[in-house]
């Protein structure tokens, strides 16, 4: 029964979405103010009816009831309550939901946060972003029905797969999600804005939040997705340029680049139709993503031809949107107009230069994702783009976007002087070369590419400290914390999300040039020493968990003869999938990690062993989190309140100025 | 310099990025692209001699062998029409089985032994690696082999 509320709120949503979809955009064309505001209301009633779906999925997992075929297939009666509400987005029915509701979530925070919009402009964005849910929802009731029934029921699930029982991965995908969609409302304000006509300032200035904070989300997610990879594959690696994961940072490239287009067009109304592309690009290659990972079409490009009306239905639905808005761009963008003009050497100049560099490594990625699928479509042999053409290609063209990042800031809009800032950054300069050629040195290794890592990151730093020393010079205010609270918080945002660029690189960095990796053979007892630490293999013992076996073995750990720790890998087997999985051990510390995970058993209790020893890895992902920070602090900015508050009562103005002369 | 000008260096710097971007991109395609092969196609000689490429199959039943090191191991790789012989050094991933699909990316060496340096198989009992489905199809379809209890299980949905 619950089940069929789910479906039946499902058919509800799609009749509002069709309704939302239509009468607001019509009404906003035609300026009847009647029919733009059904947008709110019919976004509000949305938001719930996806919401009672969610629960009622939510419902049948927990209810462990089988004879829902996506509940069968994802888990088990073994599985762990957690896991089975997980397990919601665990597979392709499932996180289409999950996206659609937060799809709703989104709008309903629009609904919430809009009172300063106009309210074209508003009924607008709600109707774009009700054309968007129309389009999942119909996706979903047509091909893939999450709570399409199995009858008979199954006696038992099949278990969620056993890589996905992990903490990680309860977070991960909704974190992304967040991101992705939260593309939508920069792509619904780029769209609502070419059917106005009207890409005023004030137009990036409202969307800016939005896709900042979508931005912060996705950067968070694609974090978790990597450390999920590096400590439950078992491979110690933090990125592989698996096509899955390109899928989520192509969106974040095109992300990074909109949200620095974007604050061109907010200061200066510059980059005004390349900000609406970036908006667009951005949700298209979010949608893109989304596909990529739960079509199948990545196992293999023929699963499309198994199921061909999902196939179609993706390949249509991209069409419309990616398409649809691309058209309505090329007929309306000539009228927004250009933004004011600028010098070469100019803070537009330098975030041009970020913009067109980010747009070529996101097209170089979307090239080395899509190329071995278009080959295998077409049936002209199997190829694969390994991980060394994505390090070859990405990094030359991220070095000078970092190097100009440290600069960046310092340019004055529109006219900056060369030779001034040279001698502005002087010091910063020298400081960050010599210490980039000096510190490999002390620690004992020389790489070029670690010195232009260091560099790289260093330069961020110390152009960073530069900046905020001339910032607190020119502040007013008589003590230093009035001072640094004069200085706004989106410049900090900027700051520690640039530092937290330069955390990232550190990792990467010392990850690359100094990481010390072993795969041995030990009997019970035997030690092997790696980078400095002694691993003494103490055997194994069998261990029953909720839903699997393990054999899990003991390591101990010394530095110089006195205990580090105690590492528990384990080998499990999930029986219910017959699927056997390493669950590595790992003891994180903040300058390095040590990473144990068991291969494979021999005789007399030997075992393949692979150890790692791992230094300042835990960076990598300390980087996006203060990236994510500072996404955070910048939203957090005084003037984007101001501009909620000042519109607020349009109507009454005699009221608006009283509540400013008490603020 | 006037705003048109101006304009014109943009879009010749823009241009010349785009450009640079491109050399770089096909260079390192063009070098990094990693070719996947049948072992029918390896026996008949069509791989290519000191490049590293991929070869996929079915781990043929009763050839694994584990060196005394505990770590180098040897096995063959079919497509039940022809077997190619395969070592490797270190781990092998969880689902690395006789008799199920695999996935060895390596080079061929002098004496026709196939040294891998990267051995997948994918996190799934019923999962077979596209590429070596397809060995095994293309065997099939050629008429090369006559097993009749080969089955190729179906590429299931993946679910990551």
């Amino acid at each position: 029964m619950i089940p069929e509320i789910g479906h039946f709120a499902l058919i509800l949503a799609l009749c509002v979405a069709v309704v939302q979809g239509s009468l607001p955009i019509y009404g906003a064309a035609v300026g009847n103010s009647a029919l733009m505001a059904i947008a709110k209301p019919a976004a509000r009633a949305q938001f719930l009816l996806i919401l009672i779906a969610f629960c009622s999925l939510g419902y049948a997992f927990a209810d462990k009831d089988f004879s829902v075929l996506y509940v069968a297939a994802t888990s088990n009666s073994q599985l762990p309550l957690h896991y089975r509400l997980a397990a919601i987005w665990g597979a392709h029915e499932g996180s289409l939901l999950l996206w659609t509701f937060i799809l709703t979530l989104w709008m309903f925070a629009v609904t919430l946060f809009s009172k300063h919009l106009p309210e074209t402009m508003r009924s607008r964005i709600l109707g774009v972003m009700g054309l968007v849910s129309m389009g999942f929802l119909l996706f979903m009731l047509t091909v893939s029905n999450p709570f399409e029934r199995l009858i008979p029921a199954a006696p038992d699930g099949r278990d969620l797969n056993p890589l996905l029982q992990d903490p990680g991965m309860v977070i991960h995908p909704p974190m992304l999600y967040m991101g992705y969609v939260g593309f939508s409302v920069a792509f619904a304000f780029a769209i609502a804005a070419l059917l106005g006509g009207n890409l005023d300032a004030a137009w990036a200035r409202w969307s800016r939040p939005w896709t900042t904070v979508a931005w912060c989300f996705l950067t968070v997610g694609i974090a978790m997705g990597s450390g999920w990879a590096y400590y439950e594959l078992g491979w110690g690696g933090w990125w592989f340029w698996d096509p899955v994961e390109n899928a989520s940072f192509m969106p974040w490239l095109a992300g990074t680049a909109l949200v620095h287009s974007l604050a061109v067009t907010d200061k200066r109304g510059g980059f005004k139709v390349w900000t609406v592309l970036l908006a667009i690009m951005a949700f298209s290659l979010s949608l893109l993503g989304t596909f990529l990972v739960r079509s199948g079409v990545l196992t293999s490009v023929h699963a499309f031809a198994t199921d061909p009306k999902r196939g179609l239905f993706i390949l249509a639905f991209l069409a419309i949107v990616i398409g649809g808005s691309l058209a309505l761009y090329a007929w309306r963008a000539p009228r927004v107009g250009l933004g004011g003009s600028f010098a070469m050497v100019s803070r537009e100049g330098m975030l041009l230069a970020n913009n067109v560099l980010l747009v070529a490594a996101m097209g170089s990625v979307l090239l080395g994702t899509l190329y071995p699928l278009f080959l295998d479509a077409l049936d002209l042999g199997k190829i694969s783009v390994g991980p060394p053409y994505f390090d070859s290609v990405f990094a030359p063209l991220m070095a000078p976007a970092i190097f100009l990042m440290g600069i960046g800031p310092f340019a004055q809009w529109k006219k900056a002087e060369l030779p001034e800032l040279a001698r502005r950054l002087k010091w910063a300069f020298g400081v960050s070369v010599v210490t980039a050629l000096v510190l490999p040195l002390v620690m004992g290794k020389w790489t070029p590419l670690l010195s232009l890592g260091l560099l790289l990151a260093i330069w961020i730093v110390t152009t960073a400290v530069v900046g905020l020393r001339e910032r607190l010079a020119h502040a007013d205010g008589p003590s230093l914390s009035g001072r640094v609270a004069a200085v706004p918080r989106s410049y900090w945002g900027m700051l520690v999300a640039h530092c937290g660029i330069a955390v990232f690189i550190v990792g990467v960095t010392m990850v690359k040039g100094f990481e010390s990796e072993q795969d041995v053979r030990m009997n019970v007892g035997e030690t092997a020493t790696i980078g400095g630490y002694t691993f003494r293999f103490d055997g194994t013992q069998d261990v029953v968990g909720p839903n699997y076996t393990a054999a899990r073995g003991t390591f101990h750990v010394s530095w110089d003869g006195r205990e580090t720790t105690i590492l528990y890998p384990e080998k499990r087997r999930y029986p219910v999938q017959n699927q056997i999985m390493t669950e590595a051990a790992i003891d994180p510390g903040l300058l390095r990690d040590l990473y144990v995970s068991l291969g494979e058993p021999l005789d007399d209790g030997a075992w393949s062993v692979r150890l790692y020893h791992k230094p300042f890895v835990d960076w990598i992902w300390g980087g996006c989190l203060i990236m994510a920070l500072g996404g955070v602090l910048a939203v957090s900015d005084r003037r984007y309140r101001l501009a909620w508050r000042q519109q607020e009562p349009a109507v009454v103005p005699s009221a608006r100025t009283v509540r400013r002369k008490v603020a | 310099m006037k705003p048109r000008h101006k304009r014109f260096v943009f879009i010749g710097l823009g241009l010349l990025a785009l450009g640079v971007a491109t050399v770089l991109v096909l260079n390192a395609f063009q070098s990094n692209l990693v070719f996947f092969f049948t072992p029918t196609q390896v026996a008949s000689g069509e791989v290519p001699q000191g490049k590293s490429f991929r070869i996929g199959g079915m781990v043929e039943d009763g050839s694994l062998v584990r060196e005394n090191d505990g770590l180098t191991v040897r096995f063959s790789v079919t497509d039940t029409a022809k077997s190619v012989p395969v070592t490797y050094k270190g781990i092998l991933p969880d689902l690395f089985k006789e008799g199920k699909g695999a996935v060895a990316q390596g080079q061929l060496g002098a004496d026709g032994t196939f040294i891998a340096s990267e051995v997948l198989a994918k996190h799934d009992e019923n999962y077979m690696p596209p590429e070596a489905a397809e060995a095994l199809a293309k065997a099939k379809a050629s008429g090369a082999q006559q097993s009749k209890s080969l089955v190729v299980p179906q590429g299931k949905k993946e679910s990551l």
